[in-house]
């Protein structure tokens, strides 16, 4: 590095700790513990031109809805009942109700939730899986929603891991219609789901190369000219985020 | 080159065995060639091919005489990486990408994502009566045009070519009246998260009334059509067959479901877009296969019919009400308007914001650009497509954009039904089986 670029600004980067702690009466923090993934900077978000509004060293922490407190009101509370002792924390936002679950602990609480007579959860909706890349060892989060239709109640189970160990034991012998489902998540987010029975690419074609759906695989696309105009493919354009 | 061959068709050797390309009157091939190894089996690949408007499926059969013994789907080739894409444009953009999912109902794949955006922003209670009743009526008609291809397209496949006809004529009826209301035939972008794009316009209600009269007269024709058809039965009746146990374990919903005898309907148990308010009832038959599968659709075309007529009725007492959420932080702000050039941005509106309003202004500057931003958080509010339970699995990070959107689409999962509902039947059957499913491969590969 030579002299001259000491005097560079630096840009501006997340703290080590989230701003909330820094400057707790600022942001109010939601109920119990916050779970911040990231960080946001400047005022709009644009990245790539000059921020001169003066709010450019803005930096605000990406706050995911924090655990609930007991009690969580109504039925939310039997389902945390029968499967006590096998749950992380649990997140009620916006009315519904979101288990987090070692994966050590899914087969025996997706068991749970179907044979229960208490919850009867007969019906899974399938496998979603996100990827957080700034989360630090739970990367990679599948996210299971079950309905029980005898009580007529949705509840929504997510199970995280690290990207360096993507690996979860498959629903397919408690929930069957999860082999399609989770053949799509190991296509798209490159989790193996254990004991599947043939988990193979099912969207991609088979000796593609990745997993799209990862936020670390560009999007792809060229620019397109337009009347001597050049547009830039989406992932290159300004963005506001 | 002789005229009599075919130089697609043919047989060569591989290391997994002889493979034989069929391509029409040329089976005879196959049986000589088979006639010395007759007792091995026969893996026929079916496509991937367009079997109508299904879209591009491949089925792998592996045969015993005409007995299929397994049968698995090859799906993803009409993968278009709609959910990545969405990740890279704004909020209100999404509709646009998501109503071409599955293409033959491209209003339910807008609302399962604006009521989920709606969630996250915690505006559900402020969405205008109007554009509640707005959606439901087009979804409503939008479930009788997708009903429609199901019956026709399924009829087409096996060599029922009026029933193809009529149900194309009435559909191209509802899609007229989408082009009435949206401006276009599929991939609407009409509903939006905080309402829908714009107004109802003059005239559309007496249109809606005319078509519901029309179909009052033409629904008849498909149940004296097929119902009681011989020909349509043998086909239909005991195909494809899976029990109530079978469907829960696969995840199946929508009429594959109902077809058991349990009436689950997610526009009655989990009411939403105000369903709770209209009179109409959940279809079910008992006989678990493709004719009640049939049936089924067949009267929820008339309970579609009635909602839509009760929704007709409530617009008319809602005329000049608001259709967009009041908050303009939120509210799209452009207006399109039919001018002497066609359709075009609305004069007023482009008054209203550069004369009038310099608040206005900002707000469709700030709305266009940028968007607005959603709470961190997720959101998952499934809705009764005419398929079952579709629902966008929604991830915020607080930003403009989806941080990731996933649906669950129902063709996706009842597809997974075509293992069981064919192996053990005819081969000629498979055809019948998946066409009750009623799979639409946009939807499946998304």
């Amino acid at each position: 590095m030579s002299e001259g670029q000491k005097d560079v600004v630096p840009e501006p980067k997340p703290p080590e700790q989230p701003a909330v702690e820094q400057s707790p009466e600022n942001v109010p923090a939601p109920p119990g513990e916050v779970t911040a993934v990231g960080a946001r900077t400047g005022m709009f978000g644009a990245s790539g031109t000059p921020d001169t509004s003066g709010y450019g060293g803005l930096v605000a922490p990406i706050v995911f809805p924090g655990p609930a407190q007991r009690p969580y009101g109504g039925w939310f509370d039997e389902v945390a009942d029968a499967l006590e002792g096998h749950l992380g924390h649990v997140v009620i936002h916006r009315g519904e109700l979101t288990l987090h679950v070692q994966r050590d602990q899914l087969l025996h609480v997706a068991q749970t939730l179907r044979d229960d007579p208490r919850l009867r959860f007969e019906l899974c909706s399938g496998v979603s899986g996100v990827h957080y890349p700034d989360d630090a060892g739970r990367e990679l989060h599948a996210v299971y929603h079950l309905l029980s239709m005898t009580h007529n109640r949705r509840v929504r189970v997510e199970v995280s891991v690290p990207d360096g160990d993507a690996h979860i034991p498959s629903l397919v012998g408690i929930y069957p219609t999860t082999d399609w489902h989770e053949r799509e998540t190991y296509d798209m987010f490159g989790i193996v789901f254990d004991g599947h029975p043939a988990l193979t690419r099912i969207l991609m074609p088979d000796d593609w190369p990745g997993h799209p759906q990862r936020k670390d695989y560009p999007l792809g696309g060229i620019p397109v000219e337009y009347k001597g105009g050049t547009i830039p493919p989406p992932d290159q354009r300004r963005s506001y985020n | 080159m002789a005229t009599d061959q075919d130089m697609y068709a043919g047989s060569s050797d591989t290391s997994e065995g002889r493979v034989f390309t069929v391509t029409g009157q040329d089976w005879d091939q196959i049986v000589e060639g088979l006639a010395e190894e007759a007792d091995e089996r026969v893996v026929v690949n079916m496509g991937p091919q367009h079997p109508s408007t299904h879209g591009v499926l491949r089925l792998i059969l592996e045969l015993e005489g005409e007995t299929v013994t397994e049968a698995r789907c090859g799906i993803g080739y009409l993968h278009t990486g709609i959910e990545k894409n969405m990740e890279y444009r704004s909020w209100v953009q999404g509709t646009t990408f998501v109503t071409r999912m599955d293409y033959l109902s491209p209003f339910f794949n807008e609302a399962t994502y604006c009521l989920g955006v709606e969630r996250l922003l915690d505006i559900e209670d402020q969405i205008p009566e109007k554009a509640s009743v707005m959606r439901v009526l087009l979804m409503e008609l939008n479930r009788i045009s997708s009903h429609l291809v199901a019956i026709a397209t399924g009829g087409m496949e096996i060599g029922a070519l009026t029933v193809m006809t009529i149900g194309f004529r009435e559909r191209e009826l509802v899609l007229d009246l989408f082009e009435l209301i949206t401006g276009l035939r599929m991939n609407h972008a009409f509903i939006r998260p905080g309402g829908v794009a714009q107004d109802l316009p003059p005239g559309a209600l007496d249109e809606i009334r005319g078509f519901i009269a029309l179909m009052k007269k033409r629904l008849p024709e498909y149940a004296a059509l097929c119902n009681a058809n011989p020909i349509f039965k043998a086909r239909l009746e005991g195909v494809g067959h899976l029990e109530l146990d079978g469907v829960l374990a696969l995840g199946i919903t929508g009429p594959v479901l109902r077809s058991t005898g349990y009436g689950w309907d997610l526009r009655k148990t989990e009411p939403y877009c105000g369903y709770e308010d209209y009179d109409f009832d959940v279809q079910t038959w008992d006989t678990a296969d493709s004719y009640g599968r049939f049936r089924i659709r067949l009267n929820e075309m008339w309970e579609s019919l009635k909602i839509v007529e009760q929704a007709a009725d409530r617009l008319a007492g809602l005329e000049g009400a608001p259709v967009m959420v009041a908050d303009k932080k939120i509210a799209w702000p452009s207006q399109l308007a039919i001018g002497s050039d066609g359709m075009g941005n609305s004069l007023d509106h482009i008054r209203h914001i550069m004369g009038e309003s310099m608040e206005g202004l900002i707000h469709h500057f700030k709305l266009v650009t940028e968007g607005f931003r959603v709470p961190p958080g997720q959101a998952y509010v499934p809705i009764e497509s005419p398929r079952g339970e579709l629902g966008a699995h929604i991830v915020s990070d607080g930003g403009t954009r989806p941080f990731r959107v996933h649906y669950r689409d129902p063709s996706f999962t009842n597809l997974q039904g075509t293992s069981v509902m064919s192996e053990g039947g005819m081969v000629a059957d498979v055809i019948v089986a998946i066409a009750s499913i009623d799979p639409v491969m946009g939807g499946v590969d998304r």
